[in-house]
């Protein structure tokens, strides 16, 4: 096997495609993760990719046969820990990057102690009461963090629709706001990778200082 | 008129002035477990449902989250 890139070259390699001052924000920067799903394991691997400082990445389930469809996991992961297991591809992907792990599942107790050093706290759950709860915990406890949320990316409808909406000066909520995978429609990997990528690139957006402050 | 997600929810000679935010979530069909409410631009705590009331010019958000990820 080839020896892995310095920490330099990486960062040059970073800087080339995203620019200096893009890469110094991201480095510093350090973002939660909340669910290791098909949203939260691909925003983790993109927000890696991208050069984020600091994951923290939390989950209170393993790595299930039925995830390998579309959730960043290889075969031989079933059974593991997923925070455990995402952090290790992490690693291969992205060496230098900073990772926190909780195996642990998120109530309205634990959210804030999670995730208050979080510049962007992102909710990447496949439960909608779990999403409802961290949304809630967060504007109403930590009103001024960056909250990115995901809700509708189920079935085989075009991905088109999936969007990211801003809700509140700090929140937003990427997806088609819709589509339910209670109502039977399954879930596949490139329509939630497509949701994911929405809320990863929003992280992205936040943290580079390119939103404008205005708005609600 | 208030607004709910941008539409006027007072129709038919029916208005919301001076109810609360529980009441009007009781006549529809949202799953108070699985969302968050916002009122001009502010979210409402959950435990204040039924204690704020809605007022003219009043423009409610509410986020209905779906299963999935």
């Amino acid at each position: 096997m080839n020896s892995i890139p310095s920490k330099q070259q990486i960062f040059d390699a970073l800087v080339e495609k995203q620019g200096l001052e893009n890469v110094k924000k991201l480095q510093a920067a350090t973002v939660a993760v909340c669910g290791l799903g098909g949203l939260g394991s691909n925003i983790a691997i993109s927000l890696a990719r991208a050069g984020i400082g600091k994951l923290i990445l939390i989950d209170f389930d393993s790595v299930d046969i039925t995830n390998l469809h579309r959730q960043q996991y290889k075969a031989f992961q079933v059974g593991m820990p997923k925070p455990e297991a995402l952090s290790s591809n992490l690693k291969e992907i992205a060496p230098y990057v900073e990772l926190e792990t909780h195996f642990v599942r998120m109530t309205e107790e634990n959210t804030i102690p999670l995730t208050a050093s979080a510049d962007v706290v992102i909710e990447a759950f496949d439960k909608a009461d779990a999403k409802a709860m961290l949304v809630n915990t967060i504007l109403e406890q930590n009103p001024n963090q960056y909250l990115v949320s995901g809700s509708g990316m189920a079935g085989f409808k075009n991905a088109n629709i999936i969007q990211t909406r801003r809700v509140l000066k700090n929140f937003y909520v990427c997806g088609d706001g819709v589509s339910d995978v209670n109502d039977g429609i399954g879930l596949v990997a490139p329509r939630v990778m497509a949701c994911a990528a929405h809320e990863a690139l929003t992280a992205v957006r936040l943290i580079c200082g390119l939103i404008p402050e205005q708005g609600k | 008129m208030i607004k709910v997600n941008g539409i006027d929810i007072d129709i038919g000679g029916k208005s919301f002035v001076g109810k609360s935010i529980a009441d009007y979530l009781a006549s529809t069909n949202y799953d108070c477990k699985r969302i968050a409410v916002e009122k001009n631009g502010d979210i409402v705590p959950k435990a204040k449902y039924a204690e704020t009331l809605l007022a003219e010019g009043d423009a409610l958000e509410v986020v209905s989250f779906v299963g999935g990820g």
